[in-house]
């Protein structure tokens, strides 16, 4: 498999603390690769590391054939607007509306302008379900509510690749089902690099082609989505049953 | 014991200066972001609205009280040495040259500067800033940059109101309460100040302009995360910014004279 995201033994201690511990991960290149792992176990400062907004102690992050590591300005620059990302409590800009926040990446950093900004704003209001919600502030919102926009927001670039933070987390189950339907139809029909961190368990083997987890600090396994459940880890095991059959389906293990 | 001592003073003396370097690199290259366009005038505007005339109240209500005060201690001085035809004179000059720049930039930092440094340090603590760096926008270009034009710009001009609102009051007080003569408070003022005055108080208050935004912005910028990290920094926003506007007054004050 051609990778299009990949970490060389990425260390990061934060606080003090040491949260990756040598990661060594490839993200292949347009499919659908979910993280999983413990509450607090660095799936998000991971995804942060693949954007450049955090930067290993130790290792190597590459996107293509670009070390972004190291890089800064204008550089690092042109590596991030390959990538959208959704963040775990969504990030939506306080000061604008629903629909300035998700036209904002359009008018800023696509430059565009006029209706076909509206066009595109409203197509992906209509498809996280937010239609006629535009004109409200994400202060007016609920938490599900402002991660679906957040989800509009990333979506509507239709970039390279996208990175989502637990898209579906705080959703009730069939709007995380419908979620996360979107997320694989579009990710079917643009064909970007996806990556997922999520507590959805067992519904992400259905809807994802790789999975990692996140154990310690490394990747504690890596496979096919069908393959992993298979893996004979009793971690692994104990970690993806718990999801699977005590807990209802459409929570996550937290 | 002693070696300790020095130890810690060291790392706090290094903290300090690092502290001090970061702080110049975030304004230097606010405004070299700012000579770069995109130039985003409507956030400027804004910022102008928000820091310039939503503290126009406040300002006004400050003036008028600080002149009316200055007039009631300047008549008994005065006074004593038959000088009250000079009152206005004393009280312009006290005005222009010191407290319109000084009341008016403690009265910013209090009610654009804390909310400033609390708008950036939620926007940093919610990862809206985070956000705008993996678009590919530059934050301190985006945010930070429109807020020092707006203050270069709407600090001096609530001074101005400062000074005309509190030589106004001057006049209420020296003139129309204690019946001091009208047209001498005029004329004193007219005769005493000169342009370099003037001159003097819109320098000072330009310079507040820039640490009132640059300080409360940086703090807000490197906010941590948590709620009592946002606390933390709009309070020292305000300490650092009010002090730092004493401390540079005096400076500027001694080489000036
Ligand atoms: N900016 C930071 N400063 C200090 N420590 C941090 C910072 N960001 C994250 N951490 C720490 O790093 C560890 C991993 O955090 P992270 O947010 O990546 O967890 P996570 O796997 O995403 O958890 P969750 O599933 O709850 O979102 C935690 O112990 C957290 O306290
Ligand atoms: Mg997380």
């Amino acid at each position: 498999m051609t990778s299009m995201i990949k970490l060389i033994g990425i260390e990061k201690k934060l606080g003090g603390q040491p949260v990756l511990q040598g990661v060594d991960l490839s993200i292949p290149v347009g499919k659908l690769t979910t993280i999983i792992g413990g509450s607090g176990s660095g799936k998000s400062v991971l995804l942060k590391h693949m954007i450049g907004l955090l930067q290993p102690d130790r290792g190597e992050v590459w996107i293509g054939d670009v070390e972004i590591s190291r890089l800064s300005g204008t550089k690092l620059n042109d590596v991030r607007r390959r990538f959208a990302m959704l963040f775990q409590g969504a990030a939506l800009f306080d000061s604008l509306s629903v629909f300035e926040n998700v036209a904002f990446p359009l008018r800023e950093k696509l430059r565009m302008k006029g209706p076909e900004v509206t066009r595109r704003v409203e197509e992906k209001l209509a498809q996280v379900e937010l239609a006629g919600m535009g004109h409200k502030f994400p202060a007016e919102l609920s938490g599900g509510m402002r991660k679906r926009a957040g989800l509009a927001r990333a979506l509507v670039m239709e970039p390279e690749i996208i990175l989502f933070d637990e898209p579906t987390t705080g959703l009730d189950p069939l709007m995380a089902k419908s979620i996360h339907d979107l997320i694989v139809a579009m990710q079917r029909r643009f064909g970007f690099t996806a990556v997922m961190v999520s507590h959805e368990i067992p519904e992400i083997f259905a809807i994802s082609d790789w999975v990692a987890m996140l154990r310690n600090g490394k990747i504690a396994a890596m496979a096919p989505a069908d393959e992993f459940q298979q893996i004979a880890d009793p971690d692994i095991q104990e970690f993806i049953s718990v999801g699977g059959t005590v807990v209802l389906p459409g929570s996550h293990v937290r | 014991m002693v070696s300790n001592m020095v130890k810690w003073l060291g790392a706090l003396v290094v903290t300090r200066v690092q502290e001090m370097g970061r702080m110049l690199l975030f304004v230097l290259s606010a405004f070299a972001w700012l000579a770069r366009p995109p130039f985003r005038f409507s956030h400027m505007l804004k910022q102008l609205h928000f820091i310039g005339y939503k503290s126009t109240f406040v300002v006004v209500l400050t003036a008028g009280f600080t002149g009316m005060v200055l007039a009631l201690q300047g008549y008994y001085s005065l006074r004593k040495f038959g000088a009250e035809g000079m009152l206005g004179a004393a009280v312009a000059l006290t005005m222009i040259r010191e407290l319109g720049p000084v009341l008016a930039a403690l009265m910013v930092t209090a009610r654009a500067g804390s909310a400033m440094t609390a708008e950036v340090g939620i926007m940093r603590i919610t990862e809206q800033i985070d956000a705008l760096d993996t678009m590919a926008i530059n934050p301190i270009q985006y945010l930070i940059a429109p807020k020092l034009v707006a203050g270069l710009i709407g600090v001096p001009l609530l001074v101005a109101i400062f000074d005309v609102v509190g030589i106004y009051g001057g006049y209420v007080a020296g003139v129309d309460l204690l019946g001091g003569d009208a047209g001498s408070y005029w004329n004193s003022i007219e005769s005493a100040v000169e342009w370099k005055d003037i001159y003097g108080g819109i320098l000072k208050s330009i310079s507040f302009g820039l640490i009132i935004t640059w300080i409360c912005s940086y703090k807000g910028y490197h906010t941590r995360q948590s709620a009592e990290g946002l606390g933390t920094a709009t309070t020292e926003a305000v300490v650092l910014s009010s002090v730092v506007i004493l401390m540079w007054d005096y400076f500027l004050t001694s080489v000036l004279l």
